[in-house]
């Protein structure tokens, strides 16, 4: 049985970190950080949220995150490069806060950083720890549950910066937290790189809903590294969406269910346009009786190349999960790898996988054609109702940014 | 005046590179419904697919007009917007896809959420709408939702594909309900503003549905023409076969 805590100094990080600053990850392109630059410049604080310029808040707003004065959230927290631009709560037992404000106020937090993810996980891990700036801390309270989601967004402005993000999310016992995170970085080509690191512990019989949505360019690479912790009864659900160009993406967090019946689901829609390179997966441990894990996919390639990975390791009897790997090529030129894996270490577990890669079938295409829909009508509906994962246990509010993201984004694909 | 809805001259079609159909010639006019019988790989399903317009079904020889229109070299979405609906006998499962979504499809017009549930409750349908199309579907509730599509899409010609094959008894009855709305046959015949051509294999659909004309097809051929009872009966005492001698 896992401890939720294993107490580590300051300065052992620091120490850890320095010597894994050249260590590769163990998939996705090995980027040199040198060629990024480390240093920005200090963004104004705004404490009114829809006065940001226009074109940040249309990027923004694509990513689910809305800047009205009236809309319905339980929190938000905004980062521009390296610095917090805006961070409030708006409902009572929901905190929202930079995460260094943070561990100034509460001297326990120390506890939760690298706990869920080593810091010696690979160089960006370490480059976070060694030059980290700033990144949220949400938390829920005992038994408090979030009405509307709590909104964090990560933009990426200045040419070739690395951003250096350490995020906290901490579901007290009992709680309910929703939160929907959009990334993104201005139109255009330029050069970045975004290091985020996610720490996500839910406590005994509390629920969080994870809900990330990707808006990057064509020349931005993205290594975020999040790692989640499940006590009993919990349960963590993550949607992630990425449908727009990025240089290069590697990420596969890891959710260890630590308590017994906790539950994790991740659902991934990943659409590669031409010149985009993901490398995404999602692992899930399941180290505590009665735990279930459902790790689902969806990935097109218009395009660009797709490892879609996914792992389900059983530790404990009474065990359950499955995982669904699926993948469309809509174009000649695209790849897409998919690569599911379980791994049961002891009898009494069920862990299953189904994957399949390939393109929409004709036969399908002219059924829909013969009730008068043209060929692009036809191929937008099966592309459409292939990507609609099943958002179960999402709030009708957030399933809707998710929707609208994806519609949003379809002009791209066809 | 000859109200012609769909006419075929002396069609020839093959299925990669093989003929299935020859000189097939018939005449359907607006109101009217015809039965084709025959039996199994005489190319019953062939014809329906070709006047529909699937690119897998090659006309070698003749055409098809369809309103005063030679729609020969049409494609089959286009064809679907001028009129022309198809009811399959085994439709491919469409994952994803959600039934409800397929039906918005077909309407192709604007339409109120009431409207769209009618169509589903008379089709005993509303517990399909948010399942994925055909996925786990039964052979009678496939049926069914073949006979919605086309009710929405309301077509002036339907294709029906053995919509009885794989019915239980009561499912039957509903089914021949469903034509009978989507061929108008409230309507007196001058009235109907829509037809069809029904392929059956056992004809029980006859005993839902009227029909005027009946044809045989064997080995890709139309051998006989005549009141579709007739045929059904002669079918029915003396097999395909002799079907074949009486055309001699």
């Amino acid at each position: 049985m896992h401890r939720m805590f294993k107490v580590s100094s300051a300065s052992s990080n620091k120490e850890k970190a320095k010597a894994a600053i050249s260590k590769a990850a163990t998939s996705g392109e090995d980027l040199n950080l040198d060629t990024y630059s480390g240093t920005s410049s200090e963004q104004p604080y705004q404490a009114d949220i829809t006065q940001f310029p226009e074109d940040t808040k249309a990027r923004v707003e694509e990513t689910g995150v809305v800047l009205d004065a009236d809309a319905k959230r339980a929190g938000t927290f905004i980062q521009i490069d390296n610095t917090t631009v805006h961070s409030s709560s708006m409902q009572e037992g929901i905190e929202v806060l930079p995460v260094n404000n943070a561990m100034e106020k509460y001297s326990w937090l120390s506890d939760y950083w690298w706990n869920a993810v080593p810091v010696d996980t690979d160089k960006y891990t370490a480059n976070v720890e060694l030059n980290q700036h700033s990144g949220y801390f949400i938390r829920a309270l005992p038994g408090c549950k979030t009405i509307y989601p709590v909104q964090s967004c990560l933009y990426l402005a200045q040419t070739n910066l690395t951003q250096n993000i350490h995020n906290i999310i901490i579901a007290e016992e009992d709680s309910e937290l929703h939160i929907v995170t959009g990334c993104a970085s201005p139109s255009g080509d330029k050069a970045g790189l975004h290091l985020g690191v996610s720490e996500i512990y839910i406590k005994k019989g509390a629920k969080v809903t994870f809900t990330m949505i990707h808006n990057w360019t064509s020349g931005i690479a993205v290594r975020p590294r999040t790692g989640i912790l499940v006590e009993e009864k919990g349960v963590f659900l993550s949607n992630y969406l990425i449908m727009k160009p990025v240089h290069s993406l590697q990420m596969n967090p890891v959710a260890r269910c630590i308590g017994e019946n906790a539950v994790v689901r991740f659902n991934s829609v990943l659409v590669a346009l031409p010149g985009s390179s993901m490398d995404v997966g999602s692992r899930v441990i399941l180290d505590a009786k009665g735990s279930r894990a459902e790790v689902v996919s969806r990935a097109i390639s218009t395009g660009g190349e797709i490892i879609a990975r996914g792992y389900i390791e059983g530790n404990v009897p009474d065990v359950k999960g499955h995982l669904e790997c699926r993948g469309l090529i809509l174009r000649e030129e695209g790849m897409i790898h998919a690569v599911p894996e379980l791994k049961g270490t002891i009898a009494g577990i069920d862990l299953s996988h189904e994957a399949a890669v390939g393109k929409i079938a004709e036969e399908e295409i002219e059924y829909l054609m013969a009730r008068g829909l043209t060929r692009n009508e036809a191929t937008a509906t099966i592309v459409r109702g292939f990507l609609r994962v099943d958002i179960e246990g999402l709030p009708a509010q957030l399933s809707a940014t998710f929707s609208k993201a994806m519609e949003e984004s379809e002009k791209d694909i066809m | 005046m000859e109200n012609g809805l769909l006419k075929i001259n002396h069609l020839s079609v093959e299925i990669e590179g093989k003929e299935i159909l020859r000189d097939i010639t018939m005449s359907i006019r607006t109101g009217e419904t015809h039965v084709l019988f025959g039996p199994n790989g005489s190319g019953k399903s062939t014809l329906l697919m070709a006047i529909m317009g699937f690119p897998k079904y090659k006309v070698t020889k003749g055409n098809i007009v369809f309103r005063g229109e030679d729609i020969t070299s049409l494609p089959v979405d286009e064809r679907a917007r001028l009129g022309i609906g198809v009811s399959f006998q085994r439709p491919p499962i469409v994952r994803g896809v959600r039934t409800q979504d397929l039906l918005r499809a077909c309407l192709q017009r604007q339409y109120s959420e009431e409207e769209l549930n009618l169509l589903a409750e008379k089709a005993d349908m509303l517990d399909f709408m948010n399942r994925e199309v055909n996925y786990g579907f039964s052979g009678g509730e496939i049926k069914r939702s073949e006979m919605m599509q086309l009710l929405a899409q309301n077509p002036r010609l339907s294709l029906l594909d053995e919509p009885e094959s794989g019915v239980d008894l009561i499912n039957i009855a509903l089914i021949g309900n469903l034509v009978n709305e989507l061929l108008e046959k409230k309507l007196r015949i001058h009235d109907r503003t829509h037809a069809g051509l029904i392929i059956t294999h056992t004809g029980h659909i006859l005993e839902y549905v009227n029909a005027r004309t009946g044809y045989v097809l064997i080995n890709g051929r139309i051998i006989g023409e005549g009141d579709p009872h007739e045929i059904l009966a002669t079918i029915k005492e003396r097999g395909y076969e002799k079907c074949i001698e009486c055309s001699r």
